[in-house]
Parts: structure tokens; C-alpha cells; sequence
């Protein structure tokens, strides 16, 4: 099926309309030496085909396993409202709401969504989203470069190992220096200190303190696993507050689209990437909302603007936005669940053997030590578990280190059964 | 209508979870804990009601013609949704390492796309267009590290995002006026070439919807200075199985997923933006890559990459659309859809041609801009945007490129029927009977919709970003 209404007689009327025998009249101007006899791609299916086609590669993936694995992308449930509305094409048939007046639906959501990030992250602004937490963080430390006017970023290693690379490679091309540190420190020519919590070892570090550290030095604050939020302290003394938000509502999808949150102080809003929605009135002075402070973006300012993002997960946004709706005053109970669950996790390994590596308090996410882990995380996936990520791989020093995950959607039932076949 | 917060009762709840586990007291300090959460307290129902209210002040592509020039606003195949929700892709943890079926999609989609565009590899990563022009030249840069090429040379047509991008690789943008067909000036190009020329970034066809005619001559001036050539490939729903940008002599490109392969828009993203390279760059593509390997696909590293552009490996969700779209419509398919777009596109030109000035009178490829200049009693560009909302359509795109006065940028796209379209043309005349003989009614508009003309100015000058609870 090629989507195409026009039946041949229509495409007559349309050749003629224009005055030329063929449709092949209409690519004279491309040189012939590069016209295409064929295209080696498969014949067309039809739907019953390509149904079965991608079902059966769906099923190549295992995703059966009871999994606790966490490290930048978090299983949480989905309630259905959410999908049933993202699912309404009139949202993800739209394109970007250019012409305010007949996007006021999206326009309002994103409003929405802009409240409750601010609010979760304690921040006063924010854009209405960016491609995901790590992008996001590379857009920030170019962001505190505009700021400060200095070129240097200083980087936790305890930050998402892909984070980090996805930071080195944006300021590399930016020509900004990197400086990967183990403690926080800074200098006269540092533009910004970046820091995640919880960290990638699930460590949650404490935003006054590190603020009160690098006095005016500008603090980047990244939030890979924005479920923390709703427990924990927002860091409102941070200067930018990034993360990842596919937590709220959207999928795992093998990474993909993701939710990048981006949010700041009132006194930078002028050089935030992105698109950022306002409220206003109409000619009648009724409340409505428009894309805002467009003089930042790059179809008005070119190679001034601060950032070349255009498109960005707004699909993502508005389904973050029903999830925050319906969890409402609920997701300190939803924050809690995980906490609680990931501590009886944890316990239950301590008393099967495995060691702590860390004393830090956590949120959900934690890692341990075990002998031999390969061998034992391999004999656990023959009985239906994934425990989590062996660090070995980011961390060579991290020999038998496994950091694990527990959110609400592992059950208690299914931690026992997991313990109990160590 | 009212925010979900003002909807909000204290105590009303929609959901619950079960901690399950014995309850540990103390495990965060009281310091650490947060105080308050600004969310909103509503049910189930006051939810579903809201956000279908305001799904019903959205106007989308399943609502009606959707002409907006260089964003390809094609029909969005239903099958595409379903597949990307297949429980095996979305619930596919990005570490799960049994995740043969994706990677295979992965490594297929990208094969595809070489054979569309003849290249030799692909990167996924990037996750819209614009991200995979960043990712571009920054394989551009890497490629030319210490050979001091520090500037790239776009045309005046180009969109905002090429120079933009440019500058987030440390580039100076040097621009380039276009000739009097609106086409790329040969010898303004050749004037502005020297050896510190990175790259030339041209989109083609180009935003006027004017194919390069020159393209071979421009891709061995560019070479013969040393310099790459990338393409903007936003406008490629023109050239499928057409012509291939590789054989043209273009060095990098980027595609959108979300234009020409149908993967829905979102109000503006998620997109994907996969970009392609001749052999010669394959090694500085973004980590990981995937390979197939004695009948196992797997992760591989490139070994002059430029490191990565996002967490994981980009979009996968809209590659399973765009990938369900392809292996639909087959490669006999994806040239009807250009035939189409292209007939469809001057179809419409040579009906409109006759009231709207024209940019440019010559043949078209998917889309054609028209200028407001020949417009009476003052009306302009956006009065004729505004009034075609009462009339239910969405507009074209408008103003852009900037080298047309009040440029009215016309995309039907290869889904729309002659039925469709001759609604709006038709309609098009009305408004331009109405410019002479109602001015007023065309400047006033729209009055048909949610609100009227929103005050653009008191929300920069006086910005509220948020409700304040």
C-alpha cells in the first residue's frame, strides 16, 4: 500500500491541467546522469504483512524477563489515560503550533507541562522540551558558557557514563574544555559544575551544599531519574536544572524518543534553548497561548540563536503532563514505593552475600558487589532475571560491581522469587 | 479554559500504588525530603475530559489539509502506530542485550536508507533534523581536524537551523545570495570559496521547492576547493527513487524520519533525523554503530567517532514507523510517492499562478511559494494565513524563505486527492476576491477559532511561562 488516493484517470487531469504528457516532464531539470532506473528495496506488503512482518521481529526481543535494570531508563507503569491520550491524533498529528490560534490545545498542555516542571524542579523557567536528559545536559554547559563567558566545564564522574560522552562530544565541537573530577572544585575560568542526583550509582547529593561550594560559579543539575522529584528536596539553588523525563509516562522503547527537561532561573530565560510557550490575551482579551521569546531561536536569529534545536519530544511532553495530571499529589506515594522497594532489594542481596560498595543514601537505584558477578548474573537470566548492569563495562576498576534498580513495577513477589534463586 | 491546576480539589486522587514490602521508617533524613508537590489533585475522569477538551483546540493532520511548505505533512499510516507499540519494541529496555529484533530494524532501516540515497552508512542517533545537521558537521569538523576550515557557505534559502548548527560546531556561516531563478549562484559560490571552506550546506530541492539544475557542476566546484557538501534533506520526499543525493555528490546529509518516511509529527517532535556519509566519514559516525556479524547483530565502535549525540542510540520509536512505512510501500512505492507529491505540487502552482504572484514561474518539485505582492488594499501574507483558519485549513508556511516577500510556501504532499486540493484552491480565490472586495474581513481574521489574534508582543514584553499555584 503506497497511502496514495489518486486514481489514474485523476492523475490525467492533473498532467493536464499543467500541460505535459508525463510525469516524467516534471524531473527534466535533474541531469540524467543521476536519475534512478530502480530502487533495490523490497516489494510493497500489504498490512496483513507488514503486521506480521514486525510482529515477529517484536518477538526477537525478549522482554519477558523480570528485570532491574535502571541506569538511565527506568520500566514504570504507564497508567492507560495516558496512552488514550497521546493517542489522540489530534495531538500526534499536529505539527508544531506555529499558528497559535488553532493549537491552543497543545499550547495549554505544554503551559502545563512548563508549571509542573518548574515545580518539581524548583526552578522559575523552563523550555517546552529538548531530545533527551543528555542532550539536554550538553545544552546546558553551552548554555552556562553564554552565561559566565568562560570555556570550562566541570564534570562528576559519577555522571550517566553516556551523558558524559554525550557532553565531551557537544563541547568538543563547541570548543569547550571538560574537566572529568571525582570531588567538585572549580576555578577562575570554570563556566560550570556539573553535577547528577542521583548520580549514576543511585548516590543522591545534596544541591545547597554543592551550591554553597561553588558560590557563584554557575551549578548544572541533571535529573536522570525524575521519579526522585517526588520525594526529594527540588534543587531550587541550582542554576540549571536538565534530566531525563521518560519516567513520566513515556515507554522504555529500546532508548527512544526520550523527554529532555531543561530549566532555569528567570534572570537567563533569554538565553534557555528551545521553544517556550507564554500566556496572553487575544483582541478580545481572552486568555490564550502563543510560543513566546522567539528572539532566542534559530528560524529568527540564525547563526546567532542560542541552540539549532527546532523539533523537539513534545508528543513526549504532553504525555509527561497527563502522567503528572494523574498522579497528582500521588507521586510522593509512587517516589516512596521505589524508595522502599529498591531498600528491601538491597537488603535482601546484603543477606545473600553481596557487599555494599557505597554508603551514600539512595532513591531506587544502588549498586553492590558480588563474587564472580557475570557468572551469577548469567545464571540468573536462565531463570527469567535481569539483576542489572555489570559497571565493569563503564568502569574497569568497578570489577564485580552491579548496579540495580527497583521501581514500583517490581513486585515484592517478584524480588523474593529473584533473592531465592541466588 | 481552565489549567488542570485550576481544576484541582484538594484530596481528590486518581491513582494508588502498594508498597508491598515492610516499610522502612528513616531511610531519608527529613532534610532531604521534599515539602510540597505542586501537582494537581483531580480524577480519573476530570483528566480524560481536560486533555480530550484540549485535543478538540488542536487542528492536525486527521482534520484536514495540512499544506505547510518544507515540513512534508503527509498522512500518518495507523499500522506504523500500532507497531511501534508492539510490547517487544516498547517495553525493550535499552540494555536488554536480547534485542536481536532491534537491532536488526535498526541495521535494515539504515541499509534502506543508503539505498535511497546512496550512501554507504548511516547513523540513527540523532533525534530531528536539526540535531542530525549538528551531527553532520560535526563529523565534518572531525574529518578536517587541524586543517583550519572554519567556515560553511549556505545559500540565503536555507533554513534557520543550517547556520544555527553551524555555530554550535564553532563555524562561521558565510551566506551566499541566491540568482535571479532562486537558484545557487555559481559564480557568488565560487567567489565566496577559499581553504578555509569546511563544507557548502545546501537543502535540494531547495526551500523554494527549485531543484539545484547545477548540482553536478556545484558538487565539483565545491570538491575541486577541497571542501565537503552536505544536504539538508528535509525536502528529500521530492527525490525518492528519483534521484539519489550520493550520486549527486553529496558527501552528508541528514533525513527526517518524521517528513518523508510518515512518522507523525507530535505537536513538534519526537522526529529523528538519521544522518549519511560516503565511505570516506563512516568511521567518524556517532558510537555505537551496528553490525551483522555471522548471522548476529551487535554494537560496534567507529573508530574516529565524534563521540555521541544523545543517551543510547536515537529514536527508536519512530524508526519501527518509518521502517513499518517503508517495507509497506515497498521501492516501487516510494517513487509514487515523490511522482505524486511533485504532480500534486504543480498541480496547484499552475491552478494558483493566475491570482497569487508566483516566486519563481518554472516547474516545481513537492512545493512552491507564492509572494503577497500583488495583493490589493494592503492585505498581506498573514491576513491570507489568518482568514484561511476560518475557512478550516491550516495554513502554508509563511514568511519563509525570507528571500520572497511575504512568501506563501505551498507542500500538498502525495496523500492529498484532486478533490482536496481544488478545495483549496478554491477557496485561495475567495480570499482574494475578499481582499478587494472586504479588506476588512481578511485582516480581521480569524473569527471562526478558540481565540482570536493573540497579542504576540505582551507575551514577550510581559512573559508569564507558567501558573503560578
Amino acid at each position: 500500500m503506497n497511502f496514495i488516493p489518486s486514481t489514474e484517470a485523476e492523475k490525467k487531469l492533473l498532467l493536464k491541467e499543467i500541460g505535459i504528457g508525463s510525469v516524467n516532464g516534471l524531473f527534466k531539470d535533474i541531469p540524467q546522469s543521476v536519475l534512478v532506473k530502480e530502487l533495490e528495496i523490497s516489494k510493497p506488503l500489504t498490512e496483513m504483512q507488514v503486521k506480521d512482518k514486525l510482529t515477529s521481529m517484536s518477538m526477537k526481543n525478549n522482554v519477558c524477563f523480570k528485570s532491574f535494570l535502571g541506569a538511565g531508563s527506568y520500566n514504570h507503569f504507564i497508567p492507560s489515560v495516558v496512552n488514550h491520550i497521546v493517542s489522540r491524533s489530534e495531538f500526534y498529528t499536529a505539527y508544531t503550533p506555529y499558528q497559535p490560534e488553532i493549537s491552543q490545545g497543545i499550547l495549554q498542555a505544554i503551559f502545563e507541562y512548563q508549571s509542573m516542571i518548574c515545580s518539581l524542579t524548583g526552578q522559575d523557567v523552563t523550555n517546552a522540551s529538548m531530545y533527551d536528559g543528555a542532550s539536554a545536559m550538553a545544552e546546558a554547559c553551552i548554555m552556562a558558557s553564554s552565561i559566565s563567558r568562560k570555556k570550562e566545564i566541570v564534570i562528576l564522574k559519577s555522571v550517566h557514563p553516556d551523558y558524559l560522552k554525550v557532553v565531551k562530544t557537544y563541547c568538543d565541537a563547541y570548543s569547550l574544555d571538560v574537566k572529568e573530577v571525582d570531588e567538585v572544585e572549580f576555578s577562575s575560568e570554570t563556566a560550570a559544575v556539573v553535577v547528577q542526583s542521583p548520580d549514576f550509582f543511585g548516590r543522591i547529593h545534596d544541591c545547597s551544599k554543592v551550591k554553597e561550594k561553588v558560590g557563584d560559579v554557575l551549578l548544572v543539575w541533571g535529573v536522570v531519574e525524575p521519579t526522585s522529584l517526588f520525594i526529594l528536596k527540588e534543587p531550587s539553588l541550582a542554576d540549571i536544572v536538565v534530566g531525563e523525563g521518560h519516567s513520566f509516562g513515556n515507554a522504555m522503547n529500546f532508548g527512544g524518543p526520550y523527554l529532555g527537561i531543561m530549566a532555569t532561573k528567570d534572570r537567563y530565560k533569554r538565553l534557555l534553548p528551545g521553544r517556550i510557550v507564554g500566556q496572553t490575551v487575544d483582541t478580545d482579551g481572552k486568555t490564550g497561548y502563543i510560543l513566546t521569546l522567539q528572539a532566542r531561536e534559530q528560524h529568527i536569529r540564525r547563526e546567532k540563536a542560542c541552540s539549532n534545536i527546532c523539533s523537539n519530544e513534545a508528543l513526549c511532553a504532553l504525555a509527561a503532563t497527563v502522567y503528572l495530571s494523574y498522579l497528582g499529589k500521588s507521586g510522593e506515594n509512587l517516589g516512596d514505593v521505589c524508595l522502599q522497594k529498591a531498600h528491601y532489594l538491597y537488603s535482601k542481596l546484603l543477606s545473600k552475600g553481596f557487599s555494599p560498595v557505597f554508603d551514600a543514601p539512595f532513591y531506587n537505584e544502588f549498586v553492590v558487589k558480588v563474587d564472580n558477578a557475570k557468572v551469577v548474573l548469567d545464571k540468573l537470566k536462565q531463570k527469567g532475571f535481569i539483576l542489572g548492569v555489570l559497571l565493569e563495562k563503564y568502569y574497569p576498576e568497578m570489577k564485580d560491581c552491579v548496579l540495580v534498580c527497583a521501581t514500583e513495577m517490581n513486585s515484592k513477589e517478584d524480588i523474593d522469587a529473584m533473592v531465592g534463586s541466588l | 479554559m481552565k489549567l488542570i491546576f485550576e481544576k484541582s480539589v484538594a484530596g481528590r486522587k486518581a491513582i494508588e500504588f502498594d508498597t508491598e514490602v515492610p516499610l522502612v521508617n528513616g531511610i531519608l533524613d527529613e532534610g532531604m525530603r521534599r515539602t510540597k508537590l505542586g501537582l494537581p489533585e483531580v480524577s480519573e475522569i476530570d483528566v480524560i475530559r481536560h486533555y480530550t477538551a484540549l485535543s478538540r483546540r488542536n487542528f492536525c493532520v486527521d482534520n484536514g489539509f495540512y499544506p505547510l511548505g518544507s515540513c512534508t505533512m503527509k498522512y500518518n499510516p495507523k499500522i506504523n502506530e500500532d507497531m511501534s507499540r508492539l510490547s517487544g519494541f516498547n517495553m525493550l529496555h535499552p540494555l536488554n542485550l536480547d534485542n536481536q529484533g532491534a537491532l536488526q530494524l535498526m541495521h535494515e532501516l539504515s541499509s534502506d536508507l543508503c539505498e535511497i540515497t546512496g550512501l554507504s552508512a548511516f547513523t540513527l542517533q540523532p533525534a530531528a533534523g536539526a540535531h542530525g545537521e549538528l551531527t553532520g558537521l560535526m563529523i565534518i569538523r572531525k574529518y578536517f581536524s587541524g586543517k583550519n576550515r572554519t567556515k560553511i557557505v549556505t545559500p540565503d534559502s536555507s533554513h534557520g537551523t543550517n547556520p544555527a548548527s553551524a555555530t554550535m560546531c564553532g563555524f562561521t556561516t558565510v551566506t551566499i545570495k541566491s540568482n535571479s531563478h532562486g537558484l545557487v549562484d555559481l559564480e557568488e559560490l565560487k567567489a565566496n570559496l577559499d581553504p578555509s571552506v569546511a563544507a557548502v550546506m545546501l537543502t535540494i530541492p531547495n526551500t523554494l521547492g527549485l531543484f539545484e539544475k547545477d548540482i553536478l557542476e556545484i558538487s565539483k566546484i565545491v570538491h575541486d576547493n577541497g571542501s565537503l557538501l552536505y544536504m539538508d534533506g528535509a525536502n528529500m520526499n521530492a527525490l525518492l527513487g528519483i534521484a539519489r543525493p550520493g550520486d549527486m555528490g553529496v558527501d552528508v546529509m541528514h533525513i527526517n524520519l518524521h517528513k518523508t518516511f510518515a512518522t507523525p509529527h507530535g505537536c513538534g517532535g519526537p522526529g529523528a533525523g538519521p544522518v549519511g556519509v560516503k565511505e570516506f566519514l563512516k568511521d567518524y559516525l556517532p558510537n555505537p554503530g551496528i553490525d551483522l556479524d555471522g548471522g548476529v547483530y551487535g554494537f560496534i565502535d567507529h573508530p574516529k567517532s565524534i563521540g555521541k549525540v544523545r543517551a543510547f542510540y536515537g529514536n527508536f520509536g519512530v524508526m519501527v514507523k518509518a521502517y513499518t512505512y517503508i517495507k509497506s510501500i515497498g521501492g516501487s512505492g516510494l517513487r509514487e510517492v515523490t511522482e505524486n507529491a511533485v504532480l500534486n505540487a504543480n498541480y496547484m502552482k499552475e491552478m494558483l499562478k493566475k491570482d497569487f504572484d508566483l516566486a519563481h514561474d518554472t516547474v516545481c518539485k513537492h512545493e512552491f511559494v507564492l509572494s503577497d505582492t500583488g495583493m490589493p488594499n494592503g492585505v498581506t501574507t498573514n491576513d491570507i494565513a489568518k482568514r484561511l483558519l476560518d475557512y478550516g485549513y491550516h495554513p502554508p508556511t509563511i514568511y519563509f524563505p525570507l528571500i520572497v516577500h511575504g512568501a506563501i510556501m505551498i507542500e500538498p504532499n502525495e496523500t492529498e486527492s484532486k478533490d482536496t486540493m481544488d478545495e483549496f484552491i478554491s477557496v485561495m480565490k475567495k480570499i482574494k476576491q475578499e481582499a478587494v472586495s472586504d479588506p476588512d474581513l481578511v485582516k480581521s481574521a480569524p473569527n471562526t477559532t478558540v481565540v482570536k489574534k493573540l497579542d504576540a508582543v505582551k507575551a514577550a514584553r510581559e512573559p508569564v511561562l507558567k501558573f503560578v499555584l
